[in-house]
């Protein structure tokens, strides 16, 4: 009886110190880390742990089995499908926040506004100065992150067409140092979160419409989704443990959660 | 006993040195064994096409719309249709593919046929086997491609670009420019702290120099990010201060402590008697200090310069914030330059183990290795050389 009681006690301690591992994209991180806490705040039984590594990281994690709860800043790919129907495993996939990227140029700049194809030319090095698209006549310098960085791929996948960043581009080991360049050059040009943006730099309007409407970004352009450059950022996790993740998946979902999402600087979800 | 201990932790540590070597050459040269193309991936085009082969290059130009028609590579003008896996939605349903992919293959194959033009690319197992298209045949990555390539785009899909010309020149460059700033003011600073400076200076300032090393890189780059980048921007007059010339003189600040530290106590170690001896014979000092010391501490002063130059070969981060990473074949030191060690440590951490690109960082480790070895064999030979002549 008492053997008995102790394995039960165990068991119980085992169930409630069952730790939720997240893994995945950097941008989601400090996000998740946020949530992580305030929901481990509200249930002190509940404990979950995060990690970065990037999108793809999160997600082949998924496929080994070696984390929870996949955290990506894209959809998953086609590929990424099959490597988990391969492995005999449906996923299900919940959009918790999303996050705008403003493209930034230097304050004495005076182009306020670049359509998609001017800026499909630009960043892949078809147009070098910025006379070409209504400036001074200034030689246009380019910045980018890391091609490690899942805001590199999403840039070229969703504003470039799929094309390659030409070589000339300089690559910034940070969001922090793309700031700090920008700021100091007169014809740079970048792209940050919309978190990041601060006086230092100037956030251009952007029109995906051939030129018909520009948009600035902003919390509330974000929102209502007129501005063109967002992304979702989502959380992956296996069907079969739905029941266990699925409590903070809801509390990211919730007012609460989504309170945080703004504090972060991403863009809440809007119902 | 003691004899014993002695000699295995020196056996231990070349073995070590040994082992490292061997490692990173076994990793790098793999990558002379891999395809352009991820692993289990296929490039197909239409069984009419005349087109066989490909070069990593001419696929990224296709992919990038640089090369819009065959005809540009020799076979019949029509023009190149672009298919990725992930356009398979533009054609057929979901249910049409089937939820397990299970209808893919024939899909892909009938798509493939149906288009003259098409170049396609996707995974190899979703290749039917009555596969109605022709695959591309792609060579290995050749020596050449490596070494004369000049773009370095090692995550392209669907072919990556590995041309490590850039980067080699980036490294050489920031490096030279870094020792040719550092070597003069470093010995002037030695010379001047064993011969000329009295006691009391030179006690504030060894100290204060030494405290230079203590400084991690992070510090150095962040202060050539935001002092160092801007200035040359404005002296030069440049688009951007992100230049080899910023990577130079961050690294040369950082190679300095090492070369006068290490050239100064090498020349305090010169004899007493053989400079009173210059002296007494009449020499002025500064014939003392180029007649007597510099020979005496020749080969000290290479040491210094030895290591200095394997600092700022091998310096990451430092350099990682001010060269602007632009992997562009240099012409001046006033451009962008993109450096090995900065591209590895950006890269690693993503790269997945194993892979082409993984590979090829080992590679470029390898490289780097090869220069740091010809530059110290080089200083060796000449400082032995010069040594032999004096004496």
């Amino acid at each position: 009886m008492k053997n008995t009681s102790i394995i039960l006690a165990f068991v119980l301690c085992a169930n409630f110190t069952y730790s939720q591992k997240l893994k995945g994209s950097d941008t989601v991180l400090p996000l998740a880390q946020k949530e992580a806490e305030s929901y481990m705040k509200a249930n002190k039984n509940a404990k979950i742990n995060v990690t970065g590594g990037g999108s793809g990281v999160g997600i082949s994690a998924l496929v080994d089995g070696t984390t929870d709860i996949a955290m990506s800043s894209r959809k998953i790919k086609l590929t990424e499908k099959m490597k988990l129907a391969d492995a005999g495993k449906s996923f299900k996939e919940a959009t918790i926040a999303f996050d705008a990227l403003a493209v930034v140029v230097n304050p004495a700049n005076k182009v306020s506004q670049l359509t998609r194809e001017q800026m499909e030319g630009i960043f892949t090095g078809k147009i070098k100065n910025w006379k070409e698209v209504g400036g001074e006549d200034l030689q246009i310098v380019v910045y980018s992150r890391e091609s490690s960085s899942g805001t590199y791929d999403f840039f070229k996948e969703h504003v470039m067409n799929n094309k390659n960043y030409a070589t000339s581009v300089l690559s910034m080991p940070a969001t922090g140092s793309i700031i700090q360049s920008i700021s100091q050059t007169k014809g740079a040009i970048g792209y940050v979160g919309l978190a990041y943006v601060e006086k230092e730099v100037k956030a251009l309007n952007v029109s995906f419409d051939k030129g018909k409407k520009f948009v600035g970004p902003s919390m509330a352009t974000a929102k209502d989704k007129s501005y063109p450059i967002i992304r979702p950022l989502f959380y992956y996790y296996l069907a079969t443990v739905e029941k266990t993740v699925r409590p903070f998946v809801d509390y990211c979902l919730s007012v609460e959660g989504q309170k945080i999402v703004e504090t972060i600087g991403y863009v809440p979800l809007t119902k | 006993m003691i004899v014993g201990l002695l000699m295995l932790s020196s056996t231990i540590t070349s073995l070590t040195v040994v082992l490292i070597v061997f490692f990173l050459f076994k990793e790098g040269v793999a990558v002379f064994e891999k395809k352009p193309v991820e692993d289990g991936y296929t490039i197909v085009i239409n069984k009419n096409n005349k087109v066989r082969k490909l070069t990593s290059e001419e696929i990224k130009n296709i992919y990038d719309q640089k090369t819009t028609f065959w005809s540009q590579l020799g076979a019949k003008h029509d023009s190149i249709i672009l298919f990725r896996v992930e356009d398979i939605a533009n054609f057929y349903t979901e249910d049409q593919i089937g939820a397990n992919f299970e209808n893919l293959p024939s899909c892909l194959s009938s798509i493939v046929d149906s288009i003259p033009g098409i170049i396609a690319f996707f995974p190899e197992k979703y290749l039917a086997k009555n596969f109605k298209g022709k695959q591309l045949d792609i060579d290995k990555v050749s020596l050449k491609e490596f070494f004369g390539g000049e773009e370095w785009y090692p995550t392209a899909q669907p072919s990556a670009q590995l041309g490590v010309k850039p980067l080699i020149l980036g490294t050489l460059w920031v490096s030279f420019g870094a020792i040719l700033l550092a070597l003069p003011l470093g010995l002037a600073a030695a010379i001047y702290m064993s011969e000329i400076a009295d006691e009391r200076i030179r006690r504030i300032m060894k100290p204060l120099i030494e405290l230079l090393a203590g400084i991690p890189s992070v510090v150095y780059g962040f202060f050539g990010l935001v002092i160092i980048v801007p200035i040359i921007q404005k002296i030069f007059n440049l688009p951007v201060g992100e230049t080899g010339l910023a990577g130079s003189i961050v690294l040369g600040i950082m190679a300095l402590p090492t070369i006068i530290t290490i050239s100064e106590d090498a020349m305090r170690n010169t004899p007493r008697e053989m400079k009173e001896a210059s002296l007494a014979l009449g020499a002025s000092k500064w014939q003392t200090i180029y007649k007597i010391v510099i020979p005496y501490s020749i080969s000290g002063i290479s040491a210094a310069a030895i290591l200095g130059i394997g600092r700022a070969v091998g310096e990451t981060m430092a350099v990682l914030m001010v060269t602007g990473n632009a992997a562009v074949i240099p012409h001046s030191i006033l451009e962008p330059m993109r450096t090995i060690p900065a591209t590895i440590a950006a890269e690693l951490g993503e790269a997945p183990s194993g892979g082409l690109h993984y590979k090829a960082l080992f590679a470029l480790g390898c490289i780097l290795f090869v220069i740091t070895l010809v530059i110290n064999l080089t200083v060796e030979f000449v400082s032995s050389r010069r040594k032999g002549g004096n004496h």
